[in-house]
């Protein structure tokens, strides 16, 4: 029978199907950061338990990092945050005591979970993959099953590999053409989520198909599969093709050698059959795809950059007729208004979403020989990685940064979620490549527009959003 | 985890769309490294005025009146009645142990984030899943009757009203089976030590690349 790639990846990974429905699944590989472990490590201890496999499992502190080279000098010690000290200081211990492999906060190989991962070569094709964090599903991009779970579960996988699953169901969302000059892998994914809404995808594992994803780099993929859970889906994919393999070859945890080969002819196979049937196919055109910008609380509430606010009062559905209203209220916008019409204050470019090199370079392409406006009072660009950073400053890009009157910061999760100190007064509006556009997200009472990293470097240019193609 | 079979509470009104776990616990309190002591900032952000700072006191901060948990009618509430798509966004599972910690034992919404309906399991938090129609019915009902209950009964699967209206709830059976019990989920699953352990050596015999081993000298 033709399988999908989702089919074909939990077929190979199911250990036991269970007689009330539920399944046991194998999982290869486990990332772990400070925020969700810890409970499940204190768990394990009360228990008694051992991990299962300790070579499975990469950790990095990511989400309560500070971001400014004078707090990161003297490691864990300089945190001046005392609750994220401990935070960070507990992921340590608990790496230390488990003898778990942990790229510390100043190891060059720190950074965000879901970059490390594939950089590492830790997150491999056809790989279970799990964190506890929702934008795990990033690794999908490699064809690989990856899936946020919360810290119970992180705790069963510790202790079990494995994870008790329902299979989900299977989406087909197919983006043909070619994508104009301008127009990013950010773009294609808030698109795809402005059509399907926040829950469209909910009890999915979604597969990118299309020229477009086949054209796109795996840095693209992986922005795209990272904001699948933005559309209600765990997982996002992307089939196995040369540019995944080339991607995968001489990373440091990847395989060498006779096995190198081994594990390529396996590779080939993770694609979905030509007749394989999905459950739900959404079909976008990509050569329509304009600069998406999003004016919401909610990343489906995403217009092109040429779009005005909408009027609620065009809404019959009342409780989203009510959604519309309260956010404009939140954000301070007038139905009508146009989307370049939004002055920002703050500019973000990083996380998970958007700090891999290819991002770094892109928003340094638009920003070259030029000024942030002064009306913005601060930009910051958050690489993804210590390797991410030490590959741009070779290239010279945090020097196109500070010139422009950028910040150009140490790796972490920063203020797309602002656990540390980097996030947004209240009332201010920001230009930001992160996911989440969701009330106080980036700071209290903080205003945020998602964007790709050259529609927010030529925002900080502008002072406000503009048409990355015409600028 | 906490086993649930039958329960009788107060409902409280939840009454948006998407409700996000930023929503429901703000970042700032992730950083604690328990796991109780959420519920006075469940909703922190919509329930006062002002902005919460971990390990801080909320006796004297500013509450938001128009917030439905600040409200008389609603003090004791342990049922949630909620809307599409409820605990969406990130997988922290500090959101059910926030709504477990001030008192919900149940939630009703026509539909559940994914990772959100599965965490709530795990904690012994039963997220009922009902009809829009239905989830609105109750809505019109508990705002005209302050003191509205609702009784749940996970072994029959039904909601029953104050009236006596028995609304029948679809529940998997494996997560029925875990909550009713209170099981052990890692206890369970390490009964099948034996398929695990036959699982790898298949695999890595086949796929010796998954078993790569994480080493920090790489």
């Amino acid at each position: 029978m033709s399988k999908t790639l989702y089919d074909k990846l939990w077929d190979a990974h199911l250990v036991k199907q269970r007689d009330d429905g539920s399944a046991l699944i194998y999982i290869d590989r486990h990332i772990v950061h400070e925020v969700t472990s810890p409970q499940a490590f204190e768990g394990l201890r009360l228990a008694d338990r051992k991990l299962w496999r300790v070579d499975s499992i990469l950790a990095t502190p990511d989400h309560n990092v500070p971001t400014t080279s004078k707090e990161r000098e003297s490691g864990v010690e300089g945190i001046e945050d005392p609750v994220s000290k401990i935070q960070v200081q507990t992921l340590d211990d608990n790496c230390d005591s488990f003898g778990i492999t942990e790229f510390k906060i100043n190891d060059k190989r720190q950074g965000i979970v879901h970059v490390i991962g594939p950089e590492s070569g830790a997150s491999l094709p056809g790989m279970t993959i799990v964190c506890g964090d929702s934008h795990t599903a990033t690794n999908g991009a490699l064809g690989a099953l990856a899936h946020g779970i919360g810290t119970s579960e992180v705790e069963h996988v510790m202790a079990t590999q494995c994870l008790v699953a329902k299979k989900m169901k299977n989406m087909l969302v197919r983006v043909d053409g070619r994508l104009q000059a301008g127009v990013t892998p950010k773009d294609v994914v808030l698109a795809i989520i402005a059509k399907i809404g926040t829950a469209g995808g909910t009890g999915y594992a979604i597969e990118f198909g299309g020229q477009v994803f086949r054209d796109m780099s795996m840095e693209g993929r992986m922005t795209v599969c990272n904001m699948a859970i933005e559309a209600g889906a765990r997982a996002g994919m992307v089939a196995v093709d040369q540019t995944t393999i080339d991607y995968v070859k001489g990373r440091p945890f990847a395989p060498t050698g006779e096995i190198w080969d081994q594990a390529v002819e396996a590779w080939q196979n993770l694609v979905s059959d030509a007749d394989a049937v999905f459950d739900t196919v959404v079909e976008i055109d990509g050569n329509g795809i304009d600069p998406q910008v999003s004016w919401g609380t909610s990343p489906e509430m995403v217009l092109p950059v040429h779009g005005v606010v909408p009027d609620p009062k065009a809404e019959t559905d009342a409780t989203k007729k009510a959604g519309i209203e309260r956010a404009l209220e939140y954000m301070g916008l007038e139905a009508g208004q146009a989307i370049k019409d939004i002055h920002l204050d703050r500019v973000f470019i990083g996380s998970c979403t958007n700090s891999r090199i290819e991002d770094m370079r892109a928003a340094a392409s638009v920003i070259k020989g030029r000024k942030k406006a002064a009306s913005v009072k601060e930009a910051i660009v958050v690489p993804g990685s210590g390797l991410v950073k030490a590959q741009a400053e070779a290239e010279g890009l945090d020097k196109i940064f500070t010139d422009a009157g950028i910040e150009w910061r140490e790796p972490g999760c920063s203020m797309c979620l602002a656990m540390n100190a980097d996030k947004l007064g209240a009332g201010e509006h920001c230009a930001s490549t992160s996911n989440r556009n969701f009330e106080g997200r980036q700071g209290y009472g903080g205003r945020t527009h998602l964007v790709s990293p050259e529609m927010a470097a030529a925002a900080a240019i502008a002072g406000h959003f503009v048409d990355v193609r015409e600028f | 985890m906490k086993a649930f079979t039958q329960h009788k509470g107060l409902v409280a009104p939840m009454d948006r769309a998407n409700v996000d776990t930023d929503m429901i616990i703000p970042k700032q309190f992730l950083k604690s490294i328990k796991r109780s002591g959420f519920g006075k900032n469940l909703f922190d952000e919509l329930r006062y005025l002002d902005e919460g700072q971990p390990d801080q006191s909320c006796e004297g901060r500013p509450l938001n009146p128009d917030f439905a948990l600040n409200q008389s009618r609603y003090q004791g509430a342990s049922v949630l009645l909620a809307r599409e798509n409820f605990g969406c966004g990130s997988s922290r599972e500090h959101a059910p142990w926030a709504l477990d910690d001030y008192g919900f034992r149940a939630i009703i919404a026509p539909s559940y984030a994914d990772i959100f309906y599965n965490n709530s399991f795990k904690n012994g938090l039963l997220p009922i899943v009902l009809s829009e129609a239905q989830v609105e019915q109750l809505f019109a009902e508990m705002y005209k009757n302050e003191g509205y209950e609702l009784s749940i009964d996970l072994e029959e699967q039904l909601v029953i009203t104050p009236s006596g209206e028995k609304i029948a709830f679809e529940i998997d059976e494996f997560r029925r089976h875990c909550l009713l019990n209170g099981f052990d989920d890692i206890g369970l699953t390490l009964q099948d030590a034996d398929a695990i352990k036959a699982y790898e050596l298949k695999r890595q015999a086949s796929a010796p690349w998954l078993f790569n081993a994480i080493k920090a000298g790489v």
